[in-house]
Formats: C-alpha cells, sequence, structure tokens
C-alpha cells in the first residue's frame, strides 16, 4: 500500500474508533470492544511473525501470561506503579523474545510448532504451580489500574481508548515495518529461506528478532488486559489462547494487517453470537472455521476482496 | 582473488566434497562443468557459506572466509545466483531486486542502491517493464535475468553463477553469457558452474572439470573444449569419433 493510502486509511480508521467509542455506551458492548482490541494486538504481533517471516508460533500465550502476570507480580506483590512496571514488562519480554526465539526457531514446520507448544506449555504450568507470586489456580487479584491525572482506567469507554489508541498505534508501526526494508526481509524469508540468506540477510538473527517483537506485543497485550481487568488466572493464558491466537491470523488472512483486526473481532464474537446454539456453541464454531477455510484458504480479508473484485469485473462485463 | 584449498563438505553424514581445491584471478571467467550430482551446486553454496565446510580453506583477496555466515560473505564482495533462481515468487520484481541490496540499504547507502536499480533495469530492460509483476509471473529466462540483477544489487567483485543455461532456450542462454562477458568487462569477476559445458567454455577464461565431488581436470577454456575426455563426456560428441580419435 502507499504511504499516502495507509495514511488516509489509519485516519479512518481512527475516526472510527472516536466514533463508536462515544457512540456505544452499553458497557457489555464496550466491554466486549475492548477485548477485540486487546485480540487485534496479539493477533497483528503474531501475523508479523506467521504471515511476513513464515514462523508458526503454538506457544504465544505464554507472552500474553507474561506481560499480565509480569505487571500483576510488580504491582501486587513490590507495589510498584503500573506505569513503572511497564518499561520493564517491555523489555522483559523483548529479551526474553529474543532469547527463546534464537534456539527454538533453528526449527522449523511441525518442529517449530511443537517446539513453541512446548513453550506454551510450561509457561502455563508455572503460571499455575508458582503459587506465592501467581496465586497459582486460583489467579491473582486486585491488581491496580492504570491512573492517567484523575482518570482510572477500567473496562468500559476509558479502557477502551486506551486500548484502541494502542491498536493504531500498532497498525501504523506495522503499515511502515511491513513496507520497509525489514518488511522485505520479513516475507523473503517466508518464501525462501535459503534465497534470503543468500541475499546477505541474516535470517537467524532477524527471525528472532521479529518473534521477540510478537513476543513484545503479546505482551503489552498482557498488560493491559491485567490493569483493565484487575485480575487474571492461568486458564486465560493457556494452550487454547495460543490456539486461539493463530486462528485470529489464519482466519482473518496471513500476512494481512487489516486482517488481523478481522480475525480478532471474529474469532472474539462468534462464541458471544454463537450462544444461541447452547448446547452446541462449539460445534458451530468448528464448523465455521471448517467452512471459511475450505471457502477461503487465504482468510476473511483475501476472499472477501476477491469476491468484492470478482463482482466489480462481473458488473463491468454486464454493462458493456 | 578466490583460492579454495582441499575443501571437504557435505550433508549430514554423507560428504559430497572430497577436497576440492581451484583458484579464480581478478578479471576471471572460470567454469566449473560435471555432471548431475558432481557437487557443483555445494561446492557454490560452500563458497558462499550457505554449507558450514567440515575443512579446507576459502581465501578471498586474503581474507579467510571458510565457515563464515553469508551476510558476511555478501559483505565481503561474493554474490551468489543459485541454482533454480531462487527468487521470492510472491514479490514483485522491484522487490526482489532490491532484496538483493539488503546489506547496502542497511548500512545506508540509498543514493548508490537507487542509481544500481537504474543501471540494472537498463542492463535487464524487460525487468523494468515487469517491475510491478509478481517475479512468479516471469517467464524462465527473465527470472534467470531476475535472480541475476538481484545478486548484482549487491555490487559483487566474484558472483558465482549455478547452472545459468537451465530450461532455456539456446538464443536465450546465449544472451545470458553476453551480458556476463558485458559484465565481466565491468570489472566482476565470474565462477560458473554449468552442465552446458560448450556455452561455459566458450566464454571463460579457465575451466575446471568436477567429478563425484573431485576435481579431474583444468586448464585454459579452450584447451578444455578440445580434450578428448571433455568432448566425450560433457560435450556430447558421439562415441564413434571419440573412439576414432583414440585409434588414431
Ligand atoms: N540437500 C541435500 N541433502 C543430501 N544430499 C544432497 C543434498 N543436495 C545435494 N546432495 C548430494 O550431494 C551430491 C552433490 O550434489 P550437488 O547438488 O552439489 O550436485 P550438482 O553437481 O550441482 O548436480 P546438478 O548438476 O544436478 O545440479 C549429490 O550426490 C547429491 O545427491
Ligand atoms: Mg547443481
Amino acid at each position: 500500500m502507499s504511504s499516502r493510502a495507509r495514511l488516509y486509511s489509519t485516519g479512518i480508521f481512527a475516526l472510527g474508533i472516536v466514533a463508536v467509542g462515544l457512540g456505544v455506551s452499553n458497557p457489555y458492548e464496550q466491554q466486549l470492544l475492548t477485548i477485540i482490541g486487546i485480540h487485534t494486538l496479539l493477533a497483528l504481533g503474531l501475523n508479523m511473525l506467521m504471515g511476513y517471516a513464515g514462523q508458526i508460533s503454538l506457544g504465544h500465550a505464554a507472552f500474553f501470561g507474561l506481560g499480565a502476570y509480569g505487571t500483576g507480580i510488580f504491582t501486587t506483590h513490590f507495589q510498584w506503579s503500573p506505569w513503572a512496571s511497564l518499561p520493564v514488562v517491555l523489555v522483559t519480554s523483548c529479551l526474553v523474545g529474543y532469547a527463546i526465539g534464537r534456539p527454538i526457531l533453528r526449527l522449523s514446520g511441525y518442529y517449530l510448532a511443537m517446539g513453541t507448544l512446548g513453550l506454551g506449555i510450561i509457561a502455563h504450568v508455572i503460571f499455575r504451580e508458582w503459587d506465592t507470586f501467581t496465586g497459582g489456580a486460583s489467579g491473582l487479584v486486585g491488581i491496580p489500574p492504570l491512573v492517567v491525572g484523575r482518570l482510572v482506567l477500567g473496562l468500559g469507554r476509558t479502557g477502551f481508548f486506551a486500548v484502541w489508541a494502542t491498536v493504531v498505534l500498532f497498525f501504523v508501526l506495522c503499515g511502515r515495518l511491513v513496507d520497509s526494508r525489514i518488511g522485505r526481509a520479513l516475507r523473503a524469508l517466508g518464501d525462501s529461506p535459503g534465497a534470503a540468506a543468500a541475499s546477505g540477510i541474516h535470517t537467524a538473527h532477524l527471525k528472532a528478532v521479529i518473534f521477540s517483537f510478537s513476543a513484545v506485543m503479546a505482551a503489552l497485550a498482557g498488560y493491559l488486559y491485567a490493569h483493565l481487568l484487575g485480575f487474571i488466572s492461568p486458564s486465560s493464558f493457556d494452550f487454547l489462547m495460543s490456539i486461539r491466537m493463530v486462528t485470529m491470523v489464519v482466519i482473518g488472512g496471513m500476512a494481512s494487517i487489516w486482517g488481523s483486526l478481522l480475525g480478532a473481532s471474529v474469532i472474539t464474537l462468534l462464541p458471544e453470537w454463537l450462544h444461541v446454539f447452547s448446547d452446541y456453541e462449539m460445534m458451530a464454531y468448528g464448523l465455521i472455521l471448517m467452512v471459511v477455510m475450505i471457502f477461503l484458504p487465504q482468510g476473511l480479508t483475501r476472499g472477501v476482496l476477491d469476491a468484492f473484485q470478482r463482482a466489480r469485473t462481473l458488473r463491468g462485463a454486464a454493462s458493456s | 582473488m578466490l583460492i579454495v584449498r582441499n575443501l571437504r563438505a557435505g550433508y549430514g553424514r554423507i560428504e559430497a566434497l572430497h577436497g576440492v581445491s581451484l583458484s579464480v584471478r581478478q578479471g576471471e571467467i572460470v567454469a566449473i562443468v560435471g555432471a548431475n550430482g558432481a557437487g557443483k551446486s555445494t561446492l557454490l553454496k560452500t563458497i558462499a557459506g550457505l554449507i558450514v565446510p567440515w575443512h579446507g580453506e576459502v581465501l578471498f583477496q586474503d581474507r579467510p572466509l571458510a565457515g563464515r555466515k553469508p551476510p558476511e560473505i555478501v559483505a565481503a564482495g561474493i554474490g551468489l545466483v543459485p541454482e533454480g533462481r531462487w527468487l521470492f515468487p510472491p514479490m514483485s520484481v522491484l522487490d526482489n531486486v532490491r532484496l538483493g541490496a539488503y546489506l547496502r540499504l542497511r548500512r545506508g547507502d540509498k543514493e548508490a542502491v537507487r542509481e544500481d536499480l537504474d543501471r540494472v533495469f537498463e542492463l535487464f530492460p524487460i525487468l523494468a517493464e515487469r517491475r510491478k509483476q509478481p517475479a512468479g509471473s516471469l517467464s524462465g529466462g527473465e527470472q534467470q535475468m531476475l535472480a541475476i540483477a538481484r545478486a548484482l544489487m549487491s555490487r559483487p567483485k566474484l558472483l558465482l553463477l549455478d547452472e545459468p543455461s537451465t530450461g532455456l532456450a539456446p538464443l536465450l542462454v546465449e544472451k545470458i553469457f553476453e551480458t556476463l562477458v558485458q559484465l565481466n568487462g565491468e570489472g566482476i569477476t565470474f565462477l560458473v558452474v554449468e552442465q552446458n559445458a560448450r556455452a561455459a567454455l566458450a566464454v571463460a577464461t579457465r575451466g575446471y572439470v568436477l567429478e563425484t565431488g573431485r576435481m579431474v581436470l583444468q586448464g585454459r577454456a579452450q584447451e578444455l573444449l578440445e580434450d578428448q575426455e571433455v568432448k566425450r563426456a560433457y560435450l556430447g560428441k558421439d562415441y564413434r569419433e571419440f573412439a576414432e580419435g583414440r585409434a588414431r
């Protein structure tokens, strides 16, 4: 996308957010939209790794949890201010992401999937079993909210704006990244690691860097989640969460920034809408995922764009 | 310029190069010919750092490079046009070419890179026409040009080419080799690996024959072209002519 087109679309997106933020006053809907924003951050970060660099991670909930538990522990056990724990959480996730990414991304394909799966499981076990700090299976309560001046950020309108402002920031950041030299190198890496190396790209380092970047985004999402909810428990950071993240990326569309938003929205809203099926909810959910993947293997974004394109050419052919 | 001494390398536990030595002098075009599986690609990949050698030396302008990582080798001035072209098919022609300048852009050589882009597109006008098209949609010949264009963007002093003639019509093969000679005139040294021995030796100054991981013959290109063994094995002369040569 050209930088001007990106500027316009970002502007419209930001305006849309403001409109929705001011328009929606039902607390349940505000909460849902805030969660969608957090999930969008997760999906976008993972999409950088999966969609662009072509490396899968089935354990990214670990970093979501690292951010949430990290700030949770600093602020409840050590009485840090949430603002003090923010840089510490981000830097830690960056370093941990790189340190884990460097060796684990020597694997590829199924082996990488297994390796990252293991990472997610280990992290989940730590969250659940390290009672003294994490509160064990019953979770960590009393995490203080973020305070800006006299404004306390909660799950309502304030939280909505905090989360979606972060989303817009990362849309801009990732958009620029994708269009840059590094973005090209990432796509090259995803297309053909051998050719990327032959072009002088330090593949092992670059893979670890992008893994670390996505880890930071997940940790930031976790940080916001912890402070907005005030309560976290290990079940929010388990294997299923990692799978949910992957599903958001795949359903929305790999290597698509807007796809991450779409994927996060669908995967978050679907279970809410499917309540009507009560007992058959999970079946309907699974079925929808299957149908989307069979008919739109490139994800919803590509699928919808292609359908739009086809409709236009059809109409063009009909009118001429 | 390039000296390879007693290089051993392979895959897993299977050795594919059993102590290969060769040298390339500044300004030369050196051809390596050999049959399928002789180890030609393995040799180039090892020089380019994509395969870590088990033993032996690679000296480039007196710098030891054996076991170094590809970015360092590219930065030192060795470019590789890999076998099968190894492009990035979904990415545009322009992005493919730009990727060749990855390291230079990291250093911030923006201006020089832009100039080189123009030069490369001048060299291959057909690529300029298709700069927005995905690389995967190009014809075989255009893809080969793109692979060479990409490698040129790193400003190599020595360019390694792995079977540039594969799958191309004779006329295109000629065109590619002509380009090679032109670039050689502009100061780039070449090490070309080919099964099409005739085409490669025709433009080369010197040549080597690689057989199952060993250099079995070397000499001036002209000599090799006239060598009976080489004729029989690589130039597709029929056996009778060879036998007559022997009988005489
Ligand atoms: N990735 C690999 N894994 C295992 N063995 C390999 C691999 N690549 C090549 N080999 C083996 O190494 C030897 C040399 O292969 P290489 O590709 O270097 O030959 P080549 O001379 O380039 O052949 P060609 O003309 O067919 O390209 C062969 O015996 C081949 O089977
Ligand atoms: Mg080969």
